[in-house]
């Protein structure tokens, strides 16, 4: 990434010069240390200051931690349930039981790949309405055996595609919306990277939504927006900038309930990191949320979608 | 506010009756047909529902137009008429969203993409949305959000049939999320409402795409398609992009969606009226 340049170059400069070493010598321990630290005052001038588009890029970055990573370092017995009964299974999602320390969960989440040849298998993260389907009946299996559930997003969109829409897209998702909003279990919703658009969404409405600091939920996306309203491409980083799409501008504006910390520089960056503060979240807000009556969690889930929107009451 | 209250509030409903608004007649007398070339009287197109009389193409209609006629008599008692749009990103592209708010209003004489109201179809009373694509292309942010989501409380709380004619792009990039979590909010709306026995309609009229058609307007108990509509998730400039290949003809069409199993039926406007009625008799019963 552009932004990251300085960066790199000097830790590169520092792998060159601690390698050169064979036997300790002060002057370069010396020089090590001021490089070092260096190294670490630009880091935090870099990462702290990142406009919505380079926070994109970070949550866009191929080795970013995926829903089956966090599954794995956070919850345990996970296990896999596939396909929508009715003609395929996605593996752009996936899904499944699996305790969070002691509490029985239903795990929902977005999966991108590791290389290429495991994005093309899993299109990328990008579902198909087979994939929202299977989601859709996991969420029945959670209802109906009292698993909260716990969806990781992670898209860049429903898949745009002849065979989605022949397949029916657009219902699929909004099957998804209506099922969730009126699902008898607690729901906690954690957007991990990518927010793109209805495909996000669809594993989106609950009781308490999160993103982590590096991840964007967007409306379109900002490439997208920028075509249609720019009619330019190249116009995407002041798209992103436009729509708000950061954790701490929807925080400020009421759509989320909280961001969990990244190390700096991203996820990616140190994956054990995230998950701890990940848990650590999903753990008290299951607590907390485990207190409410399911009448109380449903009137409450309704009244906080409710209230979501901004307009004047005159003309 | 209580959105309850709002409903209390029975003086700020004021009675329109849209044929006594300004129509918008296009320009001249005669036109060409934009899809078979042919000539056209201007007024015949009118009285025949803007139907083109030789290939049965549907232009779109405006709200006022719509209310017309499916309502009795035209008339109606509308909800929310003042809720209008702010502009809570301070959004600035090319033009600033306020500005295209402004045109939108100015253009179409109304306050926003949407009318809810109550009234009545061959003698039964229910409540009605019907969007307007002139208005930045009937796309949904907050307001049309709103508007629609107390139409539904309102036919759950009276108890009355809900009927949707929507045509829009998609969800309002302009307002960005809110925009997006109008999706969850109407279809959460609708999941209240399909705990009664009464029946939702909706209407996908030319054209009804993305985060509408993702949302509640995929969500009726019937899905009636108008005769020729453009119907979809993803817009078809999109698809040709991903796929980089030209789109079977007839891609998403209403015929093309009912081949696939996503509608219900094909309606001509000429039946649309009668055939939601005739589904409303099957589905409520006798009229009280």
């Amino acid at each position: 990434m552009d932004f990251e340049k300085p960066v790199v170059e000097l830790e590169i400069k520092l792998d060159e010069l601690k390698k050169s070493l064979s036997v300790a010598k002060p002057e370069i321990a010396e020089e090590i240390r001021f490089l070092e630290d260096q190294i670490n005052k630009l880091r935090k001038r870099v990462y702290t200051n990142l406009s919505s588009w380079e926070k994109l890029q970070i949550a866009r970055h191929p080795d970013r931690p995926r829903a089956l990573d966090y599954i794995n370092l956070i919850f345990s017995d996970f296990i896999e349930l596939r396909g929508d009964r009715l003609y395929g299974d996605d593996p752009a999602l996936v899904g499944g039981p699996a305790f969070l320390e002691n509490e029985r969960v239903m795990i929902l989440g977005h999966q991108k790949g590791k290389d290429i040849k495991e994005n093309v298998a899993r299109n990328f993260g990008m579902p198909h309405p087979k994939g929202f389907r299977k989601t859709k009946r996991l969420m029945s299996l959670a209802e109906k055996f009292h698993l909260p559930l716990i969806c990781f997003i992670d898209t860049p969109g429903a898949y745009p595609g002849i065979e989605a829409e022949k397949h029916g897209q657009a219902v699929a998702i909004a099957e998804n919306l209506m099922k969730m909003s009126n699902l008898a279990v607690p729901i906690i919703v954690v957007n991990i990277g990518e927010g793109g658009s209805g495909g996000a969404l669809a594993l989106g409405v609950g009781d308490k939504i999160f993103m982590l600091e590096n991840s964007y939920y967007s409306v379109i996306t900002p490439e997208g927006c920028a075509s249609i309203l720019w009619h330019d491409e190249t116009k995407a980083s002041e798209a992103a900038e436009a729509l708000k799409i950061t954790a701490e501008s929807l925080m400020e504006l009421n759509i989320i309930d909280g961001i969990i910390k990244e190390p700096l520089g991203g996820a990616h960056r140190d994956s054990e990191f995230v998950a701890r503060n990940l848990k650590k979240v999903l753990v008290e807000n299951l607590m907390e949320l485990k207190n409410f009556s399911v009448e109380k969690l449903l009137s409450n889930r309704y009244r906080k979608l409710r209230e979501i929107g901004v307009y004047a009451k005159n003309r | 506010m209580p959105i309850s209250e709002w409903f209390q509030k029975k003086e700020k409903y004021t009675q329109i009756t849209p044929g006594a608004k300004k129509r918008s007649v296009p320009d001249g007398i005669w036109s060409k047909c934009a899809e078979c070339g042919e000539i056209i009287y201007q007024r015949e197109l009118l009285k025949n529902l803007r139907v083109c009389p030789t290939c049965d193409f549907h232009y779109k209609l405006t709200v006022g137009d719509r209310l017309n006629l499916l309502l009795d008599d035209g008339k109606f008692k509308e909800f929310n008429a003042s809720l209008s749009s702010t502009d809570p990103l301070n959004f600035v592209s090319e033009k600033s969203y306020f500005d295209s708010l402004a045109q939108s209003k100015e253009k179409t004489n109304l306050v926003e993409a949407v009318i809810t109201a109550k009234g009545k179809i061959n003698g039964r009373s229910i409540i009605i949305a019907v969007m307007d694509f002139r208005f930045i292309g009937g796309s949904m942010g907050s307001v049309v959000g709103e508007k629609v989501t107390c139409a539904v409380e309102k036919a759950t709380e009276d108890k009355l049939p809900l009927i949707i004619i929507s045509s829009s792009g998609g969800a309002r990039m302009q307002e960005g999320m809110f925009s997006l979590m109008q999706m969850a909010k109407t279809s959460a709306a609708i999941g209240r409402f399909k705990k009664t026995n009464l029946p939702y309609i909706s209407v996908l009229t030319n054209p009804t795409m993305g985060g509408v058609t993702a949302s509640f307007a995929s969500l009726g108990d019937v899905i009636i398609a108008e005769l020729g509509a453009l119907i979809g998730f993803a817009g078809p400039r999109v698809l040709e992009k991903t796929i980089k290949q030209k789109l079977p003809k007839g891609f998403q069409t209403a015929e093309f969606m009912l081949d696939y199993g996503q509608v219900d039926l094909i309606v001509h406007r000429k039946e649309l009226k009668a055939t939601i009625s005739k589904l409303l008799d099957f589905f409520v019963g006798e009229k009280q």
